[in-house]
């Protein structure tokens, strides 16, 4: 069942570099993260790449296969043809370190802009108590194993490096949805969602739903409510009048 | 002199698991300035692989558990090797641990009345697992990440800098511990990006590094389970206990082969999966041992009804501890009854109807499915013994988690004692927050005992560790590090297995000699930028280390408990069970035995068991006076 596969992985750092192609055995029932293991043991044995888990579970070994982001290690070499050549770059929407490793650095950075978790100010510990269909719709958030893949897919920032500072991309505009719909969160999230994290610039193309390893309804479930949210706010007469007074007072 | 980067720090965690995160968000908060160093981006580390859930007698869901029922499950699951007073603490900590991680924002599976909801798993009196369907882990860690942030937000508040008292060093291996005569004097690494080395000045050093599965062929473990925190803590002149004991799970995949060892949950037997050989039988009948034999059905007939009956009917025997298990599968493969894989059948589809298993095991459902194309519905799924978890670790403290070497901490899977011979189901995740927390906690009083006399580094320690860790580029021509590491491996699968005999251990330990000389010779191409090949070489040393620690303490061990089989042993003993198999390093790099005695069960805490249960167990001397 063995046979030589096509692969042409893209090689270089930061300075520059360009696709190199190989010829490497593939065996039955291997995943694209088999057969780059395979490269670096036998060909390359200087070929960077991340991973992990191995089992889709840490979300370490996102790149781009044949143009889609995909977690390596559950990219099955059966959806391929023998004689197909496969291509494996790394994500585009980071600065590449060196081969298939990207810097990720903005997603921590976007992580840490985000306030935390604001529990009540007098429930101790022990005492928190929340009914399971509440907790649900932050749980499917949760599922998150940060490949951070729909970030690389998302065009706000895919090929505009100029956005990034501005949009925190649907993986932390959904963390800011999960803290929002926390039943016990007390902080004002829908405002900072607008305002700092660019929710604005998500015109819900969905491409974040399809990449998710998780299938997580990241737009349909976090974005869109989150956008309903923010308007329903801004718009509401009360909310509009009540903010105009304060204004004139101040 | 050595051209490197230098950072102080008061307390340096490594590893970046729920233990290290635990311990440092402790030593944070206990106002001590805290580094992280951990091998891969934070937020990865192994801890998200777990599922079942986390260990806490909360009684939540049955308001008879509490710590000393616990407590007695622990140490039965460990066949009375633990350490007791690590057990105690774990068992009457573990609920406030759990309940504080909610207070940082995880969300875990709710009670009817709106608390946390607890499962059953095996071992466990009652069910006292918090979980979160079955991704536990992930919540734990993500959980443990956020609030390191939100520590980093309040620093970031009070000097501009987030990285002011709290940083995270990923992508960063420690190679070295240094030391100022006996006391911990820092850390020696290297980025893994740039190949650069990095020093830590710092009084206090906390291991958190996991366990030692990669020393092993199929294993259930990611690649950064090296055994390095193990390997450098023998370096430091730490010691560690009970290494002999290694958890094989019963059912790890077996095919297709990128998968192989990868989890298949204990949940698919007890939801009525049976084990069946090539042959089309179901083995496990014939595998019973003696002393369980009242407690499980003699026909299939009776196994099936226990299901629906389990008051008038007795358990499958599919249902027996994982030792057991595991032994089977294990023993039908080798007579020539296994599948095309060299795996056993665990077949749920001929069980349940197809709707009822996509309910009840959806992720087992998503794995065989996207991962090996079976449809558990329809068909068998292959399966095998994996290596799982290693009971053994650095010997520390129970209340504070110092090793023997002042300075220098453990928690978690690293360190040795809580779970004896074996640990039980979800008490993993428990452990690494009572025990991550502690070590924390004691690395931030020992920092305060220093005052300002803080151990010092010496340029020559640097320029050593250096050395040693470029000696993979020196030598040209040698082997690739890839090959030795597929060898090593697959002869502690071969040897050192799930069953052991002496004459196997002797030529394993034969092996590991050679290994020893291929290793001082092996070659790495390249440079030193993320370099794969080097990264290994590196973690390969400290893989020989820990193999040599297991085969020689199991070599050592003449009976069978827990984690440990021996074919020419196979009873538990006894005398055995008072003795701890200690592991140091000579001067010239080898490992050394030697027995040491348990501290006896304080009286109070031996109290909690039945003198009929404790017979079983103890020798008669040790027995409480009646």
């Amino acid at each position: 069942m063995s046979y030589k596969g096509k692969f042409r992985v893209w090689r270089g750092d930061s300075e520059g570099g360009d696709l190199k192609d190989y010829e490497v055995e593939v065996n039955e029932g291997e995943v694209v993260l088999d057969v780059i293991h395979r490269l670096q043991a036998t060909q390359a044995p200087d070929l960077a790449v991340r991973w992990n888990c191995k089992a889709g579970k840490c979300g370490s070994c996102s790149a781009e296969i044949n143009g889609m982001p995909k977690l390596m290690c559950m990219c099955r070499m059966n959806t391929f043809e023998e004689d197909e050549v496969v291509t494996v770059t790394p994500m585009r929407t980071f600065p590449v370190m060196r081969d298939l490793v990207t810097d990720v650095s903005y997603n921590y950075q976007k992580a840490r802009e985000i306030p935390a978790f604001t529990p009540p100010a007098d429930l101790k510990p022990g005492e928190y108590r929340m009914q399971q269909v509440d907790v649900e719709r932050s749980q499917e958030f949760r599922k998150c194993i940060e490949c951070f893949l729909c970030q690389d897919t998302c065009h706000v920032i895919r090929d505009h490096e100029e956005n990034k500072e501005s949009f925190s991309g649907p993986r932390f505009l959904m963390r800011i949805a999960e803290l929002d719909m926390h039943p016990l969160d007390a902080a004002d999230r829908q405002h900072e969602a607008q305002e700092q994290h660019g929710l604005g610039f998500c015109n819900i193309t969905k491409c974040c739903t399809e990449v998710c390893p998780e299938h997580i309804k990241i737009t349909d479930n976090a974005l869109i409510p989150m956008k309903e949210r923010v308007v329903d706010r801004k718009y509401d007469p009360i909310v509009w009048l009540g903010n105009k007074i304060r204004r004139r007072g101040a | 002199m050595t051209e490197l980067e230098r950072h102080s720090y008061d307390v340096v965690v490594i590893g970046a698991g729920g233990a290290g995160l635990r311990a440092a968000i402790e030593a944070r908060e206990q106002g001590k300035r805290t580094a992280i160093v951990c091998k891969s981006l934070f937020g990865k580390a192994h801890t998200v692989m777990a599922e079942g859930g986390c260990a806490a007698a909360m009684g939540n869901a049955n308001s008879n558990d509490n710590w000393q029922v616990h407590y007695r499950d622990t140490m039965r699951g460990g066949k009375f090797l633990n350490n007791w007073r690590m057990a105690e603490l774990h068992a009457q900590e573990a609920p406030d641990r759990v309940w504080e991680l909610e207070t940082y924002g995880a969300l875990f599976d709710r009670t009817p009345d709106g608390r946390i909801s607890q499962r059953n798993f095996g071992g466990h009196t009652y069910p006292r697992l918090a979980h979160v369907g079955d991704r536990t882990g992930l919540e734990l860690i993500r959980t443990l990440q956020q609030k390191i942030v939100s520590l980093q937000q309040e620093d970031f508040q009070a000097t501009g800098d987030y990285e002011a008292n709290l940083k995270v060093y990923a992508e960063c291996t420690v190679t070295e511990l240094l030391k100022d005569g006996d006391a911990i004097s820092g850390a020696f690494g290297y980025w893994r990006e740039s190949g650069r080395f990095i020093l830590f000045d710092a009084p206090a050093v906390v291991l958190a590094t996991g366990g030692v599965g990669k020393s092993f062929k199929v294993t259930s473990n990611s690649w950064e389970y090296t055994g390095d925190g193990h390997a450098l803590a023998m370096r430091a002149g730490a010691t560690l206990i009970n290494m002999e004991f290694i958890q094989f799970h019963p059912t790890g995949m077996v095919w297709p082969p990128s998968v192989k060892g990868i989890l298949v949950t204990e949940s698919v037997r007890g939801d009525g999966g049976v084990l069946k050989n090539s042959e089309g039988k179901r083995f496990m009948f014939e595998y019973v041992p003696d002393v369980f034999r009242a407690q499980y059905a003699e026909t299939e007939d009776e196994a099936d009804r226990w299901y629906k009956d389990p008051d008038n009917n007795r358990r499958p025997p599919e249902l027996l501890p994982r030792d057991e298990v595991a032994r089977a599968i294990n023993s039908e493969v080798k007579a020539g009854r296994g599948t095309p894989h060299g795996g056993v059948f665990l077949d749920v589809s001929t069980r349940l109807p197809a709707e009822e298993i996509t309910r009840r095991l959806p992720s087992m459902h998503h794995q065989f499915k996207e991962l090996a194309d079976v449809d558990i519905t329809a068909e068998p799924m292959e399966v095998g013994p994996t290596c799982h978890y290693v009971m053994g670790g650095v010997e520390v403290d129970p209340d504070t988690a110092q090793s023997v070497v002042p300075g220098l901490f453990a928690a978690g899977e690293v360190a040795g004692g809580m779970h004896g011979s074996n640990r039980l189901g979800g008490n993993s995740l428990s452990d690494l927050l009572v025990f991550g927390r502690r070590a924390g906690m004691g690395a931030a009083t020992y920092v305060d005992q220093l005052g300002s006399e803080r151990p010092k580094i010496a340029e020559a320690d640097i320029d050593a560790a250096a050395a040693e860790a470029l000696a993979p580029f020196e030598l040209e021509g040698g082997e690739n590090p890839y090959t030795i590491h597929t060898e090593l491996q697959q002869s502690m699968n071969d040897l050192v297995g799930i069953i052991r005999k002496e004459e196997e251990m002797e030529r394993a330990l034969a092996k590991l000699a050679e290994y020893r000389g291929r290793i001082a010779k092996m070659t790495v191409e390249g440079h030193r930028q993320f370099n794969p090949g080097w990264h290994l070489a590196l973690d390969l040393r400290n893989m020989l280390t820990v193999s040599e620690c297991v085969a020689k303490a199991a070599l050592q061990r003449q009976e069978s408990r827990g984690g440990h089989t021996r074919d020419d042993f196979p009873g538990m003993n006894a005398d055995w069970r008072k003795l701890l198999l200690v592991c140091s390093l000579d001067t010239d790099g080898g490992v050394n035995v030697v027995r040491k005695d348990q501290i006896p069960m304080r009286d109070d805490l031996l109290e909690l068991f039945e003198l009929d249960e404790l017979k079983k167990y103890l020798t008669e001397e040790e027995l409480p006076a009646t």
